[in-house]
This record gives structure tokens, C-alpha cells and sequence, in this order.
């Protein structure tokens, strides 16, 4: 943390040479990605590429084989004392957003910075109420996850991260699991998130989010790292092979 | 079971299945022979004296009551209504039970003296025994069912040996390893606390299992989210998983309760004065053995009767809230 405080030009996360197994399947291999702070990133890639394995590995959800991960220079490894610290800085929202279902949307939010960052009720209350108002939905506040729409949820799910104030933000896939219709409110939170100058790493299909905000768009295949470019560029002229195949699928429709 | 929609003609409705009941009931009757029972005497003007009726006695006896009975089924199948059904059953056959104990000729004034004492001391002990031993097997079996998921090796191995060894010896057994077994090392221990220990740690291993299994049906998703936000594990089984798992516990936990309320007969043989003990010893001065234990049989009823009546309130409250 202090090292980021000397020199905030260095990367946020540095991931160098990373494998992952699972078993005898090598999940991600080499792995290379240094991501600046403010810096706004989408991965992409067919399903089974790996693209979540790596994110979940930033906030070691996932335990690397090989290789190394620092997160605001913070090395991670197996014995590491404070785990809890990093995970409390890497905010992460899920495609099944993972809400606790037995408290309110409120509680959802206050329940982090108040258990582990010990904040006074009062004081997360306020800041709780202030992320459920930038996701649009204050008035929902008493309300159980389960008598949300999914779209709701998962905007619930995005502030009860916020709340923990961040450094990074991780999206392993927020729009897959919701209705069609749902998916635009969503994204505009995100959108909206990315202007507002937060660090984050998203792993999406959706390609039109990617143009509009990310500053690098990453294309993953059989757990590497295939090609990394600026949208522009990236979209209109892949390199290599894959990517092309890969994008006339999804740009078809 | 769901009922389908589309139900086959009633069985009771077919003459050819009513006349083979029918028979089927005869033959019972003619086996067992009535002609000397109360009907018997009833049915006196046509036998004769039932005692000298011979077959023709028998016969006739067998023949009215196959009759009624087959009548009785009709009439049964009549009722509009499930609900009506299921009362009259009911009633019916708690008649049948009530005779079938009037036959005992039991005496009646030595049951009335006894009963007080029995419900004051006997279901008291019984109550607090049971509760007492379902609240410390509760707090075993969170332990247990934490040691049995953990990844630790020790805490797995003293959990599984704790379970494989409480569910595989007889309870009855149980109690007198403990009671006799506890002197043995220097503690001389009351009955009261042997047996309530012997209770909480052979239902605390049954139960381990039912935490267990609660505590893995919650989705996985739970876990992730929780770390995700930085929570420790002690904090995230708190705060998380147990707040969701406890709803699927409860309900299962009352059935152990109610089961622990009548395997708490068994601490009687170290001399607890609960209901069990009581029904074996009032009687015993002046033989009037069946009073107390029929006695002693439909107290212990009555107490599940009404445990399973409040269980079924409390898995109707939790599948409500289940469902919000």
C-alpha cells in the first residue's frame, strides 16, 4: 500500500508469468497484464478461455500455481497474513451477484465497511445510502435481494462493493445472467462508474461497453493472453486469427 | 405426493372389490371368532348362549360384523370431504383402542391417584431432560459440523471418530458407559447429568450430520461473496451461513427433539425419575403394572401429539419465510 502512496504512476495490479491448473488442465498459462491506476479494462474471449479464472485469481479467489500477482504491491500467496486487507481494496461483482439474501439491500451494503473495516453504523449507513442513490435505487433500500429484478440486484450488488471504497473493480461477467431488458440499466452504472475515474477490470461479451469506456480491450483464448489493443484499433483491425473468427461471431448479431 | 387431477373410480365402488372385503373380513372374523365377545352377548337373541353356539354362533357373529365393517367403509367413502374422512377414521379407530384397554379391566382409582404424580414429576423430568440435552447436542453439533467441512485434518478426524462412535453404539448402552463409567475415573456423577450427557452426545452426532448437510446447501456464490468483501472465515460462518442454514436446521432439529423426548425413557434404567421410570416402579407394589405403563404410553402420546403439532407450525413459518 505505502509503495502506491510513493509512486501512484506504478501499476495497480502487476501479474507476471502467472499459470493456473486445475488438475492436470492448465486453466491460464503465462499470463503477463500490469493494470495502471484510473485504468478501464474488458476481457473477452470464448467461453472456457479463462478470462474468469484470471480475475478471480486477482482477488485470489482462485489460488495461482506459478507466477507471481501484486495487488497495490502486495504480493499474493498462499500464507499471506492479510488477504482480507487486499480483498476488502478489490471490490468484485458477480454474474450471480451474490447477494445475502437473508439481510435487507441496506444491510447488503453496510454489512463490509461495518464487519470489517469496524466504520461506525451510522456513518456506513450514509455511505451505503450514497451508493444505492448513484446506482439509482435508494428507494429500495429496505427491501430483501429476492424481491428485486435481476438487473436491480446486480446494481445493488455494484454499490455493496463501492461501499467497501475500493481501489479496483472486478466484473466477472454482470450482464450474463440477466434478462435482455435488463441489461442496459446495468451497464449504465457501469458506464457511469468508468467516468467517475475507477480502476476496473471487466470480463464481458458485451462488445459496445468495451468501445464506449475501455482503454484496452484484452482477448483471451485457451488461457492466454492472445491480443491486447485500444478498442479502436481492436475491433476494426484484429491481428491475428482467433480474434477475427472470434469477433465475426459476436458482432454478427 | 402431488394428486392428479384425473382420479381413477373409487375400488369402493366396485361390487366384485366390496364382496372380496367382504369375505376377507369374514374369514378374519370367523378366525379369530367373536362369538364369546361382547357382540356375542349382543347377539344373543339369535345364537342362543354364545357359549354353546358352535360354529353357527361363530358364523353369525363373523357375518355381522364383516357386515358392518364393509358398511362402515362405504359410509366412510361417502364423506364429501378429505377433512371428514380423516376425523372420522380417527375417532373410530381411537374407540377401538380405548375398548381394546377397557378389556384390560384396568383399575381405573389407582390410575387417578397416580396421574398427578406422574405428570409433576415424571413429564416434568422428562421435558427438562430432553430440553436441556437438545440445547448442548445444538451447540455440538455447529462444532461438529464445522470440524467435519473443515480442511483440517485433526479437527476432521476427532469430528468423524466423535460421530462414527456416538451413532454406532446403542443409546441404551450409552447411558450406563457413562453413568458407570465416569466413577470408574475418580467423577462419581448423578444420574440426572449422566443422562442428560449420554442425550446431547449421541443426538449431537446424529445432528452434527443434519448441520452438516444444511451448512453445504448453501450456494457456494455465498462464500465467494463474502471473501470477495474481505470477510474472515469465523465472521462469514457467523454473519452468513449460518444465518441461512440455521431455517433449514430447525425443522429437522424438532423431529430430533421429539424422538430425544422418548429415547429419554432410556435414562430411567440409571434411575432418573422421569415418565418411564415412574410407569415401572408406581405399579410395581400392588401389580397394577398395565395402569401405569398404558397410562404412562398415552402420556408420552399426548406430549409428541402436541410437539408435532408446534414442529409443523414452525416448518410452515420457515417455508414462508423461505419463500420471500
Amino acid at each position: 500500500m505505502s509503495d502506491n502512496d510513493q509512486n501512484p504512476a506504478g501499476p495497480i495490479i502487476s501479474i507476471h508469468g502467472m499459470d493456473k491448473f486445475f488438475g492436470d488442465f492448465q486453466a491460464l498459462a503465462d499470463i503477463d497484464l500490469d493494470v495502471g491506476v484510473g485504468e478501464r479494462i474488458v476481457i473477452c474471449g470464448p467461453s472456457g478461455s479463462g478470462k474468469s479464472t484470471l480475475i478471480r485469481c486477482i482477488n485470489r479467489l482462485e489460488a495461482h500455481d506459478s507466477g507471481s500477482i501484486h495487488v497495490d504491491g502486495v504480493e499474493l500467496h498462499q500464507h499471506m497474513k492479510d488477504i482480507d486487507v487486499v480483498r476488502s481494496q478489490v471490490g468484485m461483482v458477480f454474474q450471480h451477484f451474490n447477494l445475502f439474501p437473508h439481510l435487507t439491500v441496506l444491510e447488503n451494503c453496510t454489512a463490509g465497511p461495518m464487519w470489517v473495516a469496524k466504520v461506525p453504523a451510522r456513518e456506513a449507513h450514509e455511505t451505503a445510502m450514497k451508493y444505492l442513490t448513484r446506482v439509482n435505487i435508494p428507494e429500495q433500500a429496505n427491501k430483501y435481494p429476492t424481491q428485486l429484478s435481476g438487473g436491480q440486484q446486480q446494481r445493488v450488488a455494484i454499490a455493496r462493493a463501492l461501499c467497501m471504497k475500493p481501489k479496483v473493480m472486478l466484473f466477472d461477467e454482470p450482464t450474463s445472467a440477466l434478462d435482455p431488458e435488463m441489461v442496459a440499466e446495468v451497464l449504465d452504472t457501469m458506464i457511469d462508474l468508468a467516468e467517475s475515474g475507477m480502476t476496473m477490470i471487466c470480463v464481458t461479451h458485451e462488445m459496445g461497453f468495451a468501445k464506449q469506456v475501455a482503454d484496452r480491450v484484452i482477448f483471451m483464448d485457451e488461457g492466454r493472453i492472445v491480443e491486447t489493443n485500444k478498442p479502436i484499433p481492436f475491433f476494426e483491425n484484429p491481428q491475428s486469427e482467433r480474434t477475427k473468427k472470434f469477433l465475426a461471431q459476436v458482432l454478427v448479431h | 405426493m402431488i394428486q392428479d387431477t384425473v382420479t381413477e373410480e373409487l375400488l369402493l365402488r366396485k361390487p366384485r372389490f366390496v364382496f372380496i372385503i367382504f369375505a376377507l373380513a369374514c374369514i378374519g372374523f370367523i378366525i379369530i371368532d367373536p362369538s364369546q365377545s361382547a357382540v356375542g352377548h349382543f347377539l344373543a337373541p339369535v345364537i342362543g348362549d354364545p357359549a354353546e353356539s358352535g360354529f353357527h354362533g361363530r358364523f353369525v357373529t363373523s357375518f355381522t360384523l364383516a357386515l358392518l365393517f364393509v358398511l362402515n367403509l362405504i359410509a366412510i367413502s361417502l364423506l364429501p370431504a378429505f377433512r371428514y374422512q380423516v376425523i372420522v377414521v380417527w375417532i373410530e379407530l381411537a374407540v377401538l383402542f380405548l375398548a381394546f384397554f377397557y378389556s384390560f379391566d384396568l383399575s381405573f382409582t389407582f390410575i387417578r391417584s397416580k396421574i398427578g404424580f406422574m405428570i409433576t414429576q415424571g413429564i416434568f423430568t422428562t421435558l427438562y431432560v430432553s430440553a436441556i440435552s437438545i440445547a448442548i447436542a445444538f451447540v455440538i453439533a455447529i462444532i461438529g459440523a464445522v470440524a467435519k467441512l473443515s480442511s483440517n485434518g485433526f479437527a476432521f478426524a476427532i469430528a468423524s471418530f466423535y460421530t462414527s462412535f456416538f451413532r454406532g453404539l446403542p443409546l441404551l448402552m450409552q447411558v450406563y458407559l457413562i453413568y458407570l463409567g465416569f466413577p470408574q475415573l475418580g467423577f462419581v456423577i448423578d444420574a440426572v447429568p449422566a443422562g442428560i450427557i449420554a442425550l446431547s452426545l449421541c443426538y449431537g452426532a446424529y445432528m452434527t450430520e443434519i448441520f452438516r448437510a444444511g451448512i453445504m446447501s448453501i450456494d457456494e456464490g455465498q462464500w465467494e461473496g463474502s471473501r470477495a468483501l474481505g470477510f474472515k472465515f469465523g465472521l462469514t460462518m457467523r454473519k452468513i451461513i449460518l444465518p441461512q442454514s440455521i431455517p433449514l436446521i430447525i425443522p429437522p432439529t424438532g423431529n430430533q427433539f421429539i424422538a430425544m423426548l422418548k429415547d429419554s425413557s432410556l435414562v430411567s434404567v440409571i434411575g432418573v425419575w422421569e415418565l418411564m421410570f415412574l410407569a415401572r416402579t408406581l405399579g410395581n407394589k400392588t401389580f397394577n403394572h398395565m395402569e401405569m405403563l398404558i397410562t404412562a404410553a398415552m402420556l408420552y402420546w399426548m406430549m409428541t401429539m402436541v410437539l408435532e403439532l408446534i414442529q409443523s407450525r414452525i416448518e410452515r413459518k420457515y417455508r414462508k419465510k423461505q419463500k420471500r
